[in-house]
């Protein structure tokens, strides 16, 4: 194939003014960074409520949570962006719609809205096979110690929960920033979409996209660190997930 | 694929068998000789230059004009029953597709630039298009300056989308600058008031208006962001035997009245699926270009000297 490389790419001045393409990249990567770690901030507290409320022994409650559950997890992730960004301003009432539209950075916030809400789904699923893999006698005898449900959950049950699933939250996470792509079909400007935009503005697709990737690679190795240190650090010894 | 060195032996070979009569074909048209066929990448969805019909079928101003290269190439290798195969790609695939192999010619709207050709070759220019703003005529956007503050869409990695940031960077406008995946999201944005203003060739703005529920409740702005620039067919680099001969034959295209019937085909009647007439005229900087068939990537070189 008679490719043209041009690795200096990277330092030559993108034609939208902003600097180089390697200053373009990194614009784009902040963009996925804020909405990678909101999402994600969005994903873990709805995510931890509707988990809890599965394993409530409320019947109504829990079938809340399962209706959440199987709205937001059945329906791909690209359908429900564009739900958020194009059909909700429309069938809210006019004022509330427009508002919307002509929110500065619209595109960011449907996008942690978006992924937050799609992320959370996981994140419950996670939470609630922690729960219910521990042993029965756990909440029984926090109950029979004359704990109610919420302190049970608060002091016996959800610290070992988390220990457990911290492993596969850890896969949520790297999910998460790896969805942050997807906001790049409403007009989110970030790393994959600048890597698009050096592709088509110089043809050089494969410096282009081989950039994109060691940047995603970096940060989800990071994370992956970062989340591996949390594990060691918050180990309780003797417990299932201890040292 | 043969490596160099062999096709330089086969050639020497050749000439100091010392046949008149026999070519020694190389880059595309060996290819083509050989698998007779030449692999065309088309556009699904770029009105009026390359898309599918109503029956699903590539049609469009840029594969007609392809198709006459392909006669060329036919007369060419002497391959009269060369076939033509239709591949459909995406303004993100066509390079890497082209460049190894997969298709030989792409027949769309690129608009050429001179970094692009550094990786690939544009044919004579087929089009001028220049940068122009859609909006809603109750919006009242009449003139560039109009533009200061309102939000404003293009299509992202576009050269158009530059250009909008350079000026609002340049010129303080304070707009914001809305970036859309692709023309079809760009337009519904305008639908919906998401943006006060689509920026985007005058061409396709024509063409997306024309084909939208209300084509009435548009208007182009008469102000363009820049010069016309150039639309080229885009072919593998180093292929000196295809790009002559595609020059060539666009050259004698443009400058026979055929292009006009071709023209007036794709632009000012009506043409399928919907049979909607766009009723584009001839912009003068390109029947100029016509005369003078060119693949210069310089805006300036196109511009009529007033």
């Amino acid at each position: 194939m008679n490719y043209n490389w041009n690795w200096g790419i990277f330092l030559e001045p993108s034609p939208d003014g902003q600097g180089t393409y390697l200053d373009t990249l990194l614009l784009g990567l902040r963009w996925t960074l804020a909405t990678a770690l909101s999402a994600w901030v969005l994903a873990l507290s709805l995510g931890i409520v509707v988990g809890i409320l599965r394993t409530l022994p409320s019947r109504p409650l829990q079938a809340i949570g399962t209706v959440y559950v199987e709205l937001f997890r059945n329906i791909p992730l690209l359908v429900q962006l564009f739900c958020w960004y194009f059909v909700l301003p429309e069938v809210l009432p006019k004022t509330a719609g427009a508002w919307l539209k002509q929110l500065p950075n619209a595109s960011f916030f449907t996008a942690v809205v978006a992924i937050g809400f799609y992320m959370s789904v996981r994140v419950a699923e996670q939470l609630r096979s922690g729960i219910n893999a521990l042993p029965r006698g756990q909440k029984n005898a926090g109950l029979a110690l004359g704990l109610t449900t919420a302190q049970t959950y608060r002091y016996v049950l959800l610290p070992v929960a988390f220990r457990i699933i911290l492993p596969p939250l850890t896969s949520e996470f790297l999910n998460t920033i790896k969805n942050s792509s997807v906001a790049l079909t409403i007009g989110l400007v970030e790393l994959t979409a600048r890597a698009y935009a050096i592709q088509e503005q110089s043809f050089q697709f494969f410096e282009a996209f081989a950039a994109a990737t060691v940047v995603y690679l970096i940060v989800n190795l990071c994370v992956t660190l970062g989340m591996r240190l949390l594990e060691k650090k918050i180990a309780i010894p003797g417990y299932i997930s201890g040292k | 694929m043969r490596s160099i060195a062999s096709l330089v032996a086969i050639a020497t070979t050749a000439l100091i068998a010392g046949s008149v009569s026999a070519q020694t074909l190389t880059g595309t048209l060996q290819k083509a000789k050989e698998t007779k066929k030449i692999v065309i990448g088309f556009q699904e969805a770029s009105v009026p230059f390359s898309y599918l019909d109503g029956n699903q079928k590539p049609v469009g101003y840029t594969l007609d004009i392809c198709s006459k290269i392909v006669d060329a190439i036919r007369k060419e290798i002497s391959e009269p029953d060369l076939q033509i195969e239709y591949t459909p790609v995406t303004s993100a695939n066509r390079i890497p597709l082209l460049l190894n192999g997969t298709i030989d010619m792409n027949c769309a709207s690129a608009t050429n630039n001179l970094e692009r050709q550094k990786q690939v070759d544009f044919v004579n220019t087929h089009f001028l298009t220049a940068n122009r703003f859609v909006s809603k005529k109750s919006n009242n956007l009449n003139s560039i300056e109009d533009l200061k503050g309102k939000t404003v869409v293009s299509v992202a990695g576009s050269v158009n989308l530059n250009q909008i940031n350079r000026i609002n960077n340049e010129r303080g406008f304070g707009m914001t600058v809305a970036s859309a995946k692709d023309q079809l999201e760009a337009f519904l944005m305008l639908e919906t008031d998401r943006a006060q203003a689509y920026v985007m060739d005058d061409v396709q703005l024509a063409v997306q208006a024309a084909r939208s529920k209300d084509p009435g409740a548009y208007v182009i702005s008469k102000d363009a962001f820049g010069k016309p620039e150039p639309y080229g067919i885009i072919i593998r680099k180093n292929d000196k035997p295809l790009k002559d001969l595609a020059d060539k034959a666009t050259a004698a295209l443009y400058r026979s009245p055929e292009i006009d019937t071709i023209y007036k085909k794709w632009f000012q009647s009506p043409v399928p699926p919907n049979n909607v007439n766009f009723n584009y005229p001839l912009d003068p900087a390109l029947a100029a270009a016509f005369k003078n068939p060119s693949d210069s990537a310089d805006p300036d070189h196109y511009a009529l000297k007033n």
